[in-house]
């Protein structure tokens, strides 16, 4: 049994200035090395939960618990060590005069020698392909560069959860697939990541795990294919889904042909429907 | 193909002519030894609805600049080539003269903002130019109901989410009846279901009321039937350009890195098997060319 990261229990909260329940009843367990997107409209709440995993937040009523430690008689300090949360706006969380120093900050935060600052700012620069970038100015940087600048910022200190809310805004299809092998990486190496997404096409082709808030709950949690799929849950989400996933849905309701709606990724959509033609193709005798 | 140039316009004198110009065009900006733009030549006609792509630091916004003026007059830097908007010569017509046949939404809608009321936003530019005030009442009645938000007008500008403000910003440009719009990354900061609706109005600009439509935008999905054309960028340079169907197959855009919507590149994918068909762009061109390869066995005859 894999050892649990996050517990949440019967979460609720609420602003201070507000009578509206924001979280209503979460109850969520992530494993370490597990990987999750978590879905859902503008004002679903999915900021708002992310932010109990470091403690910014806690609970009004319900338990957070991060490795076991009850989040709300634990520092935010103590718990950003091992939870890493990179904000949507990276320009609120930018404030050095160089991209290499903006990285070294924690670092040099946590005590660690010069050498080893060196060593670990260089190796997180050229991970996220700002290497080059590393005299320029934070504020200087494009909308997707900066946020991977705010990524490098993270796992410099190697937290043992990376959460990242909207990774892929401003990011070309390049960056995209490079910043889901890094997520990659990240989870093989035991680390628990967890991304906040409204791109629908990441989450189902990267995650094997999708959370969807609708409201303040928890409206499904389970593979991609239960979820792309589900008429009721997209609906409720307002999930856009993505066109390979309609066309395919169309094509087995249209034309009755078998299709196989478990797949989510669109090279096995794409050899799905290659069969589909093929089938046709031999049961009408043409090679 | 392009539908609404096909319809006269009022005056039934209307001719396809052309809206943007760009000859040779290579642009750095100052103190930079790489060019920005190395030799772009592009011409846009009246009426097109144009999509620019390429990758992050590809040169689309330094592109899009030099349509209003923006580059050479207010980014410095040095300029080899001409830009010409409606045949004027960018180089030497300011920002404030090219701003009235060419408007320009950019990413942030909170950075074009300049006053607190919906009403008041559309209002600013037409009483600027001296509009009388019943004047100005018809074009805001007019322009908020083009972008489909008659419902904000008395809303003050706080109040309004990331779609609903691009629109105003929008609107706003509208009331000043630019013939050219351009829009760079409007939708970078919607959610998806925002970011549909608002793309949804630039191809009514352009489709229903005529309007030169030239939009730098990662997703493809929605525009790039209704596009007449695609303009893709790679380290400066026009790598690709032409009719989406075709430009969309060509293999440079995934060396680039270039998302391709899906539809297209499955098809794409299925070049071996279908090798006769033009590139469905939507679900339904999709589905009603699988539906004739089921229905027949093949597609590899006519």
């Amino acid at each position: 049994m894999r050892k649990v990261a996050i517990e949440v229990h019967d979460l609720w909260f609420k602003y201070n200035h507000s009578n509206e329940w924001v979280l209503k009843g979460i109850n969520l367990t992530v494993k370490v090395g597990e990987k999750v997107a978590i879905l859902g409209e503008n004002g679903s709440g999915k900021t708002t939960l992310i932010k109990h995993f470091n403690g910014l937040l806690k609970p009004c009523n319900g338990v957070v618990k991060v490795f076991g430690v009850d989040t709300r008689f634990a520092s935010v300090a103590k718990l950003a060590r091992r939870v890493g949360i990179v904000f949507q706006n990276p320009l609120h969380q930018f404030f050095s005069e160089t991209v290499w120093d903006e990285v070294a900050y924690a670092l040099y935060n946590f005590g660690y020698s010069e050498e080893e600052i060196e060593r670990r700012v260089e190796y997180t620069l050229k991970l996220m392909d700002l290497y080059d970038l590393r005299y320029k100015s934070p504020f200087t940087l494009s909308g997707g560069e900066m946020r991977r600048l705010a990524l490098a910022s993270i796992l410099v200190y190697n937290p043992d959860i990376i959460v990242i809310d909207e990774p892929t805004i401003g990011q070309d299809a390049k960056h995209k697939r490079k910043l889901a092998e890094i997520l990659n990486t990240l989870a093989n190496m035991g680390k628990t990541v967890i991304v906040v997404t409204h791109d629908i096409e990441f989450a189902i082709e990267y995650f094997p795990r999708i959370i969807v808030l609708s409201s303040g709950k928890i409206i499904a949690d389970g593979s991609p294919n239960k979820i792309i799929y589900d008429d009721n849950i997209v609906n409720r989400a307002n999930i856009i889904r993505p066109p390979i996933i309609s066309l395919i849905i169309e094509l087995s309701k249209r034309y009755n042909v078998d299709v196989d709606l478990s797949k989510t990724k669109f090279d096995e959509i794409v050899r799905e429907i290659i069969n589909i033609i093929r089938r046709k193709e031999s049961s009408l005798g043409i090679r | 193909m392009y539908r609404a140039i096909k319809e006269p316009s009022k005056t039934g004198d209307f001719k396809m002519t052309e809206a943007i110009r760009v000859e040779n065009l290579t642009f750095y900006y100052e103190g930079e030894v790489k060019p920005a733009l190395k030799n772009i030549n592009l011409s846009i006609n009246e009426g097109e609805y144009v999509i620019i792509t390429g990758p992050s630091g590809s040169g689309k916004s330094t592109l899009c600049r030099t349509f209003n003026g923006l580059i050479p007059h207010f980014y410095k830097g040095k300029m080899e080539g001409e830009v010409y908007v409606k045949g004027l010569r960018v180089k030497e017509h300011s920002v404030r003269e090219l701003s009235k046949i060419v408007g320009m939404v950019f990413q942030e809608p909170e950075n074009q903002v300049l006053t607190l009321s919906v009403k008041d936003e559309i209002a600013f530019g037409l009483e600027n130019l001296g509009y009388p005030p019943n004047v100005i009442e018809d074009r805001i009645e007019h322009v908020l109901d083009v972008m489909g938000i008659k419902h904000l007008k008395n809303k003050v500008i706080f109040e309004l989410s990331g779609g609903e403000l691009q629109k105003v910003i929008v609107a706003s440009i509208l009331a000043m009846n630019p013939d050219i719009l351009v829009f760079d990354e409007p939708t970078s900061n919607m959610d998806p279901k925002s970011a549909l609706d608002f793309l949804k109005y630039t191809v009514k600009i352009n489709k229903e009321y005529g309007k030169t439509v030239i939009i730098v935008e990662h997703r493809l999905d929605y525009i790039i039937s209704y596009a007449s054309k695609i303009v893709v960028l790679n380290d400066g340079e026009i790598v690709a350009i032409g009719n989406p169907r075709k430009v969309l197959m060509e293999d440079i855009l995934e060396d680039i890195g270039i998302s391709i919507p899906q539809i297209p590149l499955l098809f794409k994918k299925l070049k071996r098997l279908l090798p006769c068909c033009e590139t469905p762009l939507t679900i339904e061109e999709a589905l009603s060319l699988l539906g004739r390869v089921i229905a027949e066995g093949s597609y590899r005859g006519t």
